[in-house]
């Protein structure tokens, strides 16, 4: 397990303007993602944890060794951290063949156990037969397999990855799914990724943190945080981009519902907890929950007739903009027999409503 | 007139031992240029680049002051190999160093620079000391800019001329180099012999040019 609280300031210079990393979390067996807009610190956390930054103040410890302990003077150098580190570009030494990157890091096992590991790892790893070929002459696969083998040869008591599937299309990144998965099961090595892809958060992450501007805004497994985002900011990140102003108008625990004012509105959704009648909040749904159709006759419960303005079409799907900053997302086959169609209503699922 | 090839001999002798040096100690300090912050490093920088923009007469007088037979660095030589260090041919290497090194380092410090830092971090986190790592990935990773130094280094070594007179003299047969003996045969009218040591000289200073090129990654 690694636990870990972390400072670092970089004062205001002219040409920065200035960072603070100041956060604490517990990482577990499993898939810890670490997600966030670029420039939030999710790559300055990995190297503080690699021992390749020296924090201002904090302590990282991991099962029982102390990495690093500002109070006490503590900081470990990498070499003796324990922690596997998959680089961005994967980082295999060029002028060597797959086969030496991985002897590379069994050296400092006994001779004969070396090779053998090595065979294994080859192995495991599909990477038997690349193996006597240098890490440009391989595919990307074979590549990003080697740079995870190389980093599990040594046993790390932690694996760290830094964006492992950016730039990469979409097969090699189901690959890389597989693979990670397999490194679950078979090596028990807790992980720590870093993404900006909210997608491989739900891939791979049994837990989440997400991290804005240095610090954590929330944490949980991503399926909780979709459901319930601590504020706009998650909200935002985590693709929910309907955040519209409204006032709570009633409140029935019993009953579990409520019932909110959206312009000129009503809409009824579920009992909002910690809440008053009155609250001025935003709601916030996911394109994906609203149900749009065509504008017949009366709108019927929870719809609101919108016009729409764009439709920005997406591989599986279609993105409809609609007058008010209103965006669902529809079935292409469905968006196709209705693409003439102007005025439409939009349903929202009383169950799918949040406020934030 | 037969020629005497000594001096040709003697500076490829001194070109090859001042690069050999200049490698030795000079990727040292590149590399700790390069990978260490530390208070003054770019005074070392500059100290290091010194000589290759002043005037030989003052670098040759400021050895004279540092290895000369009153000096301590030259008493500590006469103690312990019984001969002074100055106006022999180690002199001259001494002289050839100061063009050798200067730029080694500044090469070698821009190749190890330019090594992707995240080579270097993988190598870390493996557990690779960093003795380890500079001689099984660093190093290997920018042989081609540093072997195109060396051989730069070489070139410059064999066409001392102030320095060396300055301070391993123009003694014929013991530390005339090829530079010193082309300007004895002028001054003495001996056309031949210049003309031969000058076409040499040129030569291999263009082999070792054109390979210096090639080697040098683009």
């Amino acid at each position: 397990m690694l636990q870990s609280r972390l400072r670092k300031t970089f004062p205001q210079r002219p040409d920065s303007a200035g960072f603070s990393l100041d956060l604490e979390f517990e990482a577990t067996a499993g898939v810890t993602v670490l997600f966030g807009p670029s420039g939030s610190g999710k790559t300055l956390v990995l190297d503080a944890i690699a021992g390749f930054t020296r924090p201002d103040e904090g302590r990282i410890l991991l099962d029982d060794d102390l990495l690093f302990d500002g109070a006490a003077g503590v900081h470990l150098p990498p070499q003796a951290r324990n922690c596997g580190y998959v680089f961005q570009n994967y980082a295999l030494f060029p002028h060597m063949t797959l086969r030496q990157n991985l002897m590379f890091a069994a050296e400092r096992r006994p001779r004969l156990e070396r090779h053998r590991r090595v065979n294994e790892m080859l192995e495991t790893f599909r990477l038997a037969e690349a193996a006597g070929r240098r890490p440009h002459e391989v595919s990307g696969g074979q590549r990003q397999r080697c740079s995870i083998a190389r980093a599990l040869i040594v046993a790390p008591k932690l694996l760290l990855l830094d964006e492992p599937t950016q730039g990469l299309d979409a097969p090699l990144k189901d690959e890389f799914y597989d693979v990670l998965r397999q490194v679950r099961a078979d090596f028990k090595t807790p992980v720590l990724l870093i993404t900006h892809d909210l997608d491989e958060c739900f891939e791979l992450g049994e837990e989440m943190l997400i991290l804005s501007g240095g610090k954590i805004v929330q944490s949980g497994p991503p399926r909780k945080i979709l459901d319930q985002p601590a504020n706009i900011e998650v909200a935002r990140l985590m693709g929910a981009f309907n955040l519209i102003p409204c006032e709570i108008r009633a409140l029935d625990p019993g009953r579990n519902t409520s019932k909110v004012q959206v312009g000129e509105f009503e809409l009824d959704g579920p009992y909002f907890p910690g809440r008053f009648k009155g609250d001025r909040v935003t709601l916030c749904v996911r394109p994906e929950s609203l149900v749009v159709s065509t504008r017949l006759g009366r709108p019927g419960p929870n719809q609101i007739p919108a016009e729409l303005k764009r439709a920005v079409e997406k591989a599986q799907w279609v993105r409809l903009e609609f007058e008010g900053g209103i965006v669902a997302d529809m079935g292409r086959a469905e968006f196709e027999r209705q693409r003439d169609n102007k005025d439409w209503f939009i349903e929202f699922p009383p169950s799918m409503l949040r406020v934030l | 007139m037969p020629i005497d090839w000594f001096p040709l001999w003697l500076s490829l002798r001194v070109a090859v031992v001042s690069t050999a040096v200049a490698l030795a100690f000079g990727l040292w300090l590149a590399y700790i240029l390069a990978n260490r912050e530390f208070r003054f490093k770019e005074v070392v920088d500059g100290l290091v680049t010194l000589p290759l923009v002043l005037p030989p007469t003052v670098l040759g007088y400021y050895l004279l002051v540092l290895i000369g037979r009153a000096s301590p660095l030259g008493k500590v030589w006469e103690t312990i190999f019984g001969s002074p260090l100055v106006f022999t041919w180690k002199a001259a290497v001494v002289a050839a160093l100061l063009h050798s090194l200067p730029l080694l380092v500044k090469s070698a410090r821009a190749a190890f620079e330019s090594v992707d830092r995240s080579y270097e971090r993988a190598a870390r986190t493996l557990g690779a000391s960093e003795w380890r790592l500079f001689w099984r990935v660093t190093l290997p990773l920018a042989h081609r800019s540093i072997f195109a130094a060396a051989a730069l280094a070489f070139a410059q070594s064999l066409g001392d001329f102030g320095v060396t007179l300055m301070v391993a003299g123009n003694i014929p047969g013991r530390t005339q180099t090829v530079a010193l003996a082309i300007y004895d045969a002028v001054e003495a009218g001996n056309g031949a012999v210049a003309r031969t040591f000058v076409l040499v000289i040129s030569i291999v200073t263009l082999l070792i040019l054109t390979l210096a090129n090639r080697l040098n990654p683009r």
